[in-house]
């Protein structure tokens, strides 16, 4: 099979481009710990509201620098409705369903979770500015779901 | 001797490329719909609802357009290169198509009645009427029925012709085909083992996950499925457009062989910010990922390399002297040139998208919506256009009038010009954080919403003005259609007939192997197996309870 000079140097050029983004992507994610949302932890959806921490869910302080926001979301809204965390303290948010799949996608942030029933999603996030910061499913829901939305008001510590 | 393919083939090709273009027309007036309630010029009667014009937008566009599409050109150009079909490969292509057809009514009607507003990714636990997933499963199986019969064909072939290559249009076609079949695997589980029972009651609740996971497994081929197609158009007819021969029949095999091992899995990259999958498997599906644009630039190469040999044959001096010496006023040329370009862009998004931990920045928000419509709605779909101009008249054997070739230009022209306002909108509206199927963004006018609608872009105007353009030429591309079939001029003369523009290429230097079809599906099922095994076990072993059907539309 003939490969063509310049063909060789483009594909040598294009590979390694990739090498390059995939190390740095990896690089990130595994030594520096920029993990997309995720976890494993299963959850029974039908009965969220028995579960820790969803059986109380709001904010928890765990030591002087971190925070633990649990949340349900549900057609079409969160509980609770109304969030307050101070602002560069790292706050682990943690959100399941009570029924269908929704989003907990905090605007202007890369707080952009995925809510599948009978899984609990985990991202922590250090908010750097204080404010009142829009919350917005972004998965199809069902008819009301471009309503569905909450506010975090994040202050200073 | 004619160049025309055996008339009873012709029909079977022709009707496809008829349904294809009737979804079609359906399919882009709900997109046309869609931007203007955005932009809150109209909103719909009560009988009908944002999101089931949303579902029918998908559904009939990547869906059904695409498919009866693919297989019309994929059915005269195997009755062109290995020769009229049998009685067999005809019924069974025939009974793949009515399969098909019956089961795309059943899921629209069940869209247009309201039972299954759950868009084209039909995400549980939203559960629609049974009977949208008998419909869907139905028309898998038809693919499957037709597909079988073009690989049956293929085969036929091939004993009578033992230890030759095929020709490329061949190799490609069974590529395709044998991609689609390893594509379903998960589809077709998820709908006959979960949704089906559920949906029917026999079981009361849905593993969530897995259903995702599976779906995702079929959903990205998907997208290779749509585009492979558009590659053979790009590896075939454009050299013949130009004049020369396929730039290397070894690479081209190579490229679409790649295809059928990286395609598949990678599916875990449209999951990365969702729990249920161990980061590690992510990002292995990640790299995987990445190793798919291997033979995209390939293809790259091997495009731009057959613009410039054919520009310097033509006497094209300097570095990009061969620009000016390509056919820009032949349409079939143009409207696929412009394809490729947009596929630059589309294709730098895709790499954006699946980059693990960067996906949090991009996913479901518009950008995304962006993101295919520049991929599928451009690349894919130009190239259609382009196969479309040449593929309908050498199909009814009519000719394809001055007047139908300046029309096309225009169609092209306006889609490109539509497209750009459009996607370039969405692309920006996505970074700003707007969400992608929403029927309102306002968020009760909340300031961080209403800040993304105020730049010179990035404003419902501009996407509705770019939607509008793209109704009026896709209505541009309905009209080229009906005349082609029914009003235009019966060629008669040799010069005004179309032709099939099918490049030669040279196998002498091409490999044995790469025809070796077990080779490449054991590998491919070698890295299936690799790359899912593990994760959607656990997603079995350690399920929680499941979750019962919702219906909250």
């Amino acid at each position: 099979m003939h490969l063509h000079k310049y063909e060789k140097i483009w594909l040598v050029f294009g590979i390694s481009s990739l090498v390059v983004f995939l190390s740095i992507i990896g690089i990130s994610a595994f030594s520096f710990g920029h993990q997309p949302s995720g976890g494993v932890s299963a959850i029974d959806p039908e009965n969220v509201s028995e579960t820790p921490p969803f059986d109380d869910p709001g904010v928890t302080k765990i030591d002087e620098d971190t925070y633990e926001v649990a949340i349900v979301a549900m057609a079409y809204g969160y509980e609770p409705s109304e969030i307050s965390i101070p602002a560069n303290k790292e706050v682990i948010f943690k959100v399941t369903s009570s029924d269908v799949t929704h989003s907990f996608s905090i605007v202007d942030t890369n707080v952009n979770m995925m809510v599948v029933p009978g899984q609990v999603n985990t991202k922590s996030y250090t908010f750097k500015e204080p404010g009142n910061y829009l919350v917005i499913c972004n998965e199809y829901c069902g008819t009301g779901h471009h309503f569905m939305s909450t506010e975090i008001e994040v202050v200073s510590p | 001797m004619t160049n025309r393919i055996a008339t009873t083939d012709e029909r079977l090709a022709l009707t496809n490329i008829v349904v294809a273009y009737i979804a079609f027309f359906i399919g882009t007036l709900c997109g046309l719909l869609q931007v203007l309630i955005r932009n809150d010029s109209i909103s719909l009667p009560s009988w009908l609802d944002y999101y089931q014009v949303l579902t029918a937008h998908g559904v009939l566009l990547a869906l059904v357009f695409t498919t009866y599409f693919i297989f019309g050109f994929f059915y005269t150009g195997m009755s062109k290169t290995l020769g009229s079909f049998g009685k067999k490969v005809r019924v069974f292509s025939w009974l793949g198509f009515y399969v098909m057809t019956i089961g795309a009514i059943m899921a629209a009607v069940m869209i247009i009645s309201g039972e299954a507003s759950v868009l084209y990714t039909f995400y549980a636990p939203l559960m629609a009427n049974g009977f949208f997933y008998v419909g869907l499963a139905l028309f898998v199986v038809g693919t499957w029925i037709s597909g079988g019969a073009l690989i049956g064909h293929y085969v036929t072939w091939k004993k009578r012709n033992p230890k030759q290559l095929s020709p490329l249009f061949a190799f490609m076609t069974v590529t395709t085909i044998v991609l689609w079949f390893i594509a379903c695997i998960g589809v077709a589980a998820t709908v006959l083992f979960q949704f089906i029972p559920w949906a029917f009651g026999w079981v009361d609740t849905i593993n969530v996950e897995l259903s995702r996971a599976l779906f995702w497994y079929f959903g990205h081929p998907l997208v290779y499925f749509w585009l492979l197609p558009a590659y053979m158009a790009w590896y075939l007819v454009i050299p013949k457009l130009l004049g020369v021969k396929v730039f290397s029949d070894s690479l081209a095999r190579l490229a679409f062989v790649l295809f059928i091992l990286f395609s598949i899995p990678v599916g875990f990259h449209h999951q990365a910010v969702e729990p249920g999958i161990g980061e590690f498997w992510k990002f292995l599906q990640t790299v995987l990922t990445f190793m798919v644009i291997i033979p995209s630039l390939l293809t790259a190469f091997s495009v731009f390399a057959t613009f410039e040999i054919s520009g310097r044959q033509k006497g094209a001096k300097g570095l990009f002297g061969w620009v000016r010496t390509l056919p820009w006023r032949d349409v079939h040329f143009t409207s696929i040139v412009i394809a490729m370009l947009f596929f630059i862009p589309g294709g730098v998004g895709g790499i954006l998208n699946a980059s693990f931990q960067l996906n949090e920045v991009i996913h479901n928000t518009l950008w995304v919506v962006g993101h295919f419509h520049i991929t599928v709605g451009a690349p894919v779909a130009m190239t259609f256009y382009g196969i479309t101009f040449w593929l309908v008249p050498y199909l009814t054997g009519r000719k394809f009038t001055n007047n139908m070739k300046k029309l096309a230009f225009i169609q092209v022209f306006t889609w490109t010009i539509g497209m750009l306002l459009m996607s370039t909108s969405q692309h920006i509206l996505g970074l700003l954080g707007a969400p992608r199927r929403t029927q309102d963004a306002s968020y009760f006018d909340h300031p961080s919403a209403s800040t993304w609608f105020e730049g010179i872009l990035s404003n419902h105007v501009t996407m509705a003005i770019g939607g509008t353009i793209l109704f009026v030429s896709a209505m541009l591309l309905i009209y080229i259609v009906i005349h082609s079939i029914f009003w235009a001029p019966k060629a008669f003369q040799k010069k005004e007939m179309a032709v099939f523009p099918l490049a030669e290429s040279d196998t002498t230097d091409t490999p044995k192997i790469l025809e070796n079809w077990w080779v490449w599906i054991g590998i491919a099922f070698v890295l299936i197996i690799s790359a899912y095994t593990i994760p959607i076990m656990e997603m079995i072993q350690h399920a929680p309870p499941g979750s019962k059907g919702f219906i909250t539309w």
